[in-house]
């Protein structure tokens, strides 16, 4: 699956469930080249104690750049003294440009009092499932708007829709995670109110959601007590990276040799902070607690965005 | 299995700083715990660069050694994977290295 995750020349297509309507989206690293009003510039620094701006009196033969997320662009590069070769001090992050956007969508989910949760998985693990339940709960309770993202179909999407939130499915094609800037895109269209939960259901994989930064509050590991004990243990990053782990289909344990001691125990190993859920999205069993976190940390959320934005 | 995606930021990043000039060297840091395979963005390098100013540059990936600090008793230790615990016993860590995905520079030709 991911050896095409790069997606060259491929197109993440969002769709509006509300509307019908559709977009396409060039993937991350063939749409940036535009971004001239965002915080995502580069800013070079020409020598170590210059700025850019103040001119280019030059007496190195190193150019030195400073990429960062909230710097600004500058003009080009006056040439080195030195002739033939430069070197040029880079020390940028690689994803540097998506944990930008991602800090742009943080910045625009602050300022409108919006919680949004990155909801990643094995696929199959019942985030969709968990979804339904919690619109259905929470219906006239919590305004819940949805980001749905899959490789490919709107059949989650439409599940959602159903539920009873707006939703905005995300087709990444052969990407296989979610990006920041995919989220920007999708809250054009989605247009969540100030003061809503926004739940991003990620593409089913345990794997490159870990290091993509969508601007999310906190990350919700969903692990399907059908999935093994030692699920943690083989996806460690993504176990780390996790506020809330949610163990979910629990009203299966009768029927499984599954060891929850020792499932929580290798939660525990790579996240001793983290909350772990026991839940059932099928019958309800452990909602409650869920519910709970959601209406504090949404409460949190608005009486904190003050400050924060 | 993001590695062709990250090798198309490393590309992004030095065609930038690059602006039209040939690119010799690139050196890179991969820590160890990054999530990231060094030996998986060096074969997809050659590809994503291929007929670029970028495309005959060598690109050096320096791993890096993962280290970190137990929260409870303080002593620093190597992590080989992100399963490793303090001597102690503790797994709350803080982790000081072994993370980074960085290009650190580029070495270009000058344009006479």
């Amino acid at each position: 699956m991911c050896a095409n995750c790069g997606c060259q020349g491929d197109k993440a297509v969002v769709l509006d469930l509300q509307t019908g309507e559709t977009t396409t989206m060039a993937t991350l690293h063939q749409s940036h080249s535009g971004h001239s009003h965002t915080h995502d510039h580069t800013h070079h620094h020409h020598g170590p104690h210059q700025h850019a701006s103040d001119g280019h009196a030059h007496t190195h033969d190193h150019t030195h750049q400073h990429h960062g997320p909230h710097q600004h662009a500058s003009d080009g590069h006056a040439p080195a003294q030195n002739p033939g070769v430069s070197i040029v001090d880079v020390e940028a992050r690689i994803l540097a440009k998506n944990d930008a956007l991602a800090a742009r969508n943080r910045a625009w989910f602050a300022g409108r009092e919006i919680l949004a949760l990155n909801l990643v998985s094995s696929p199959g693990a019942g985030k969709t499932t968990l979804l339904e339940r919690t619109i259905r709960d929470l219906a006239g309770e919590l305004p819940l708007y949805v980001i749905e993202g899959d490789q490919a179909t709107a059949c989650d999407g439409e599940r959602v829709r159903r539920a009873g939130a707006p939703v905005v499915q995300v087709n990444t094609g052969t990407g296989c995670h979610l990006d920041a800037e995919m989220i920007a895109r999708a809250l054009t269209a989605l247009k969540p109110a100030p003061g809503a939960v926004l739940l991003i259901e990620n593409v089913g994989n345990l794997v490159c959601p870990a290091l993509f930064d969508l601007g999310e509050r906190a990350k919700i590991v969903i692990f399907s007590v059908t999935d093994g004990e030692d699920k943690p243990l083989k996806y460690p990053h993504m176990f780390r990276a996790a506020t809330i782990v949610i163990l979910n289909k629990v009203d299966l344990l009768p029927y499984l040799d599954f060891s929850l001691a020792k499932a929580i125990g290798n939660v525990r190993q790579l996240n001793p902070e983290a909350i772990i859920l026991q839940m059932s999205s099928r019958n309800g069993e452990g909602t409650v607690d869920w519910y709970d976190w959601l209406r504090t940390r949404l409460r949190a959320r608005r009486s904190s965005a003050c400050l924060m934005s | 299995m993001h590695e062709l995606s990250i090798t198309w930021n490393i590309f992004e990043l030095v065609a930038e700083a690059a602006k039209g000039r040939k690119v010799n060297r690139i050196i890179v840091e991969i820590g160890e715990l990054s999530g990231v395979t060094a030996d998986s963005v060096a074969f997809w390098f050659p590809e994503v660069a291929r007929g670029t100013e970028v495309a005959e540059a060598s690109l050096e990936i320096r791993k890096i050694s993962a280290l970190a600090r137990c929260e409870a008793c303080s002593a620093e230790f190597p992590t080989t994977s992100m399963l490793t615990a303090c001597p102690c016993g503790s797994f709350r860590l803080k982790r000081l290295r072994g993370e980074e995905l960085i290009i650190k520079s580029i070495e270009l030709e000058e344009v006479p």
